[in-house]
């Protein structure tokens, strides 16, 4: 629980919580397709910041297992987040020499 | 953690990071929006340094607010026809409720549950003095496999991305 003068876990938790919804409200409200992007991006440097802060507080790692596993796991995170911005932003540009524009709303060939 | 610098640096680099956030969501121009991003990856590694992962805190300088931020550059440079206005869409009220409700359920879960962590001074303890050669220990011994894996993965989505934006053939079909 947060007892006002230290920094816990649970400071952590919640800013990365506030980070991911941050997130989620840009990834599914924006137009463009690039802060599309920008939201993915923020949700998974939210999860980054949890598995960290997890990495650090947590007391509950069984004997001989390594607490910095949870630093492992972002670097895979992020070199999954650098090849899926690589590939998106491909596919923006691609999309963007069909059709002349980026805006979600207007990419519908495939509405019935 | 019990410093009072370390306190002050944590609620600091939070307001930042959560206000760069809060500006890539207002921001009325798309270029703007992506200088707020990179503030917040920027508070991001702050953050990471508080919870002393100096080796995560440099990768995330390099590659988000390096590398992504450039790229995303790129990629509103080569559209330049396309709307630059950072609007939002139909769906702004649903994508406020869904976030706005994911954040108060993961924010509620995180002050209700006693989490088993360590406080003062087994904190500080527990903290090497460098993280490098731990993670680079992991990353060639017990995670090798996924680290291959990742490497893999990364070579062929720079080579997709590659292979999607040549122009093939372009002077033939003028």
């Amino acid at each position: 629980m947060i007892d006002g003068l230290s920094v816990t876990l649970t400071h952590y938790l919640v800013v990365g919580a506030v980070i991911f919804g941050f997130g989620t409200v840009i990834a599914l409200s924006k137009r463009n397709a690039v802060a599309v992007l920008m939201g993915v991006e923020l949700m998974l440097n939210a999860v980054n910041l949890t598995l960290v802060s997890f990495s650090r507080f947590s007391s509950a790692f069984p004997k001989g297992e390594e607490p910095l596993a949870g630093h492992v796991f972002v670097v895979f995170v992020l070199t999954v987040a650098a090849a899926e911005a690589a590939v998106a932003l491909a596919m923006a540009v691609l999309v963007y020499r069909q059709r002349e524009t980026v805006d979600l709303d207007r990419i519908n060939l495939l509405r019935g | 953690m019990e410093s009072p610098g370390i306190i002050l640096a944590f609620w600091v680099l939070s307001a930042i990071t959560v206000a760069g956030c809060a500006m890539v969501l207002v921001a009325r121009n798309l270029v703007h929006a992506l200088v707020f991003l990179v503030l917040a990856f920027l508070g991001m590694a702050g953050l990471f340094l508080t919870l002393s992962a100096d080796f995560l805190a440099v990768a995330q300088i390099l590659i988000y607010a390096g590398s992504i931020a450039v790229l995303m550059v790129f990629a509103i440079m080569l559209t330049p026809l396309a709307a630059r206005d950072n609007a939002n869409s139909l769906y702004l009220l649903p994508a406020l409720a869904s976030g706005l409700g994911m954040a108060a359920i993961v924010s509620f879960v995180a002050l209700v549950t006693p989490w088993a962590e360590l406080k003062g001074d087994a904190l500080a303890q527990n903290d090497p003095p460098t993280t490098v050669a731990a993670i680079g220990d992991l990353l060639l011994g017990r995670y090798v496999l996924p680290f291959e894996v990742a490497s893999v993965l990364l070579f062929f989505a720079l080579l997709g991305a590659i292979v999607l934006v040549h122009e093939r053939g372009s002077r033939e079909s003028q």
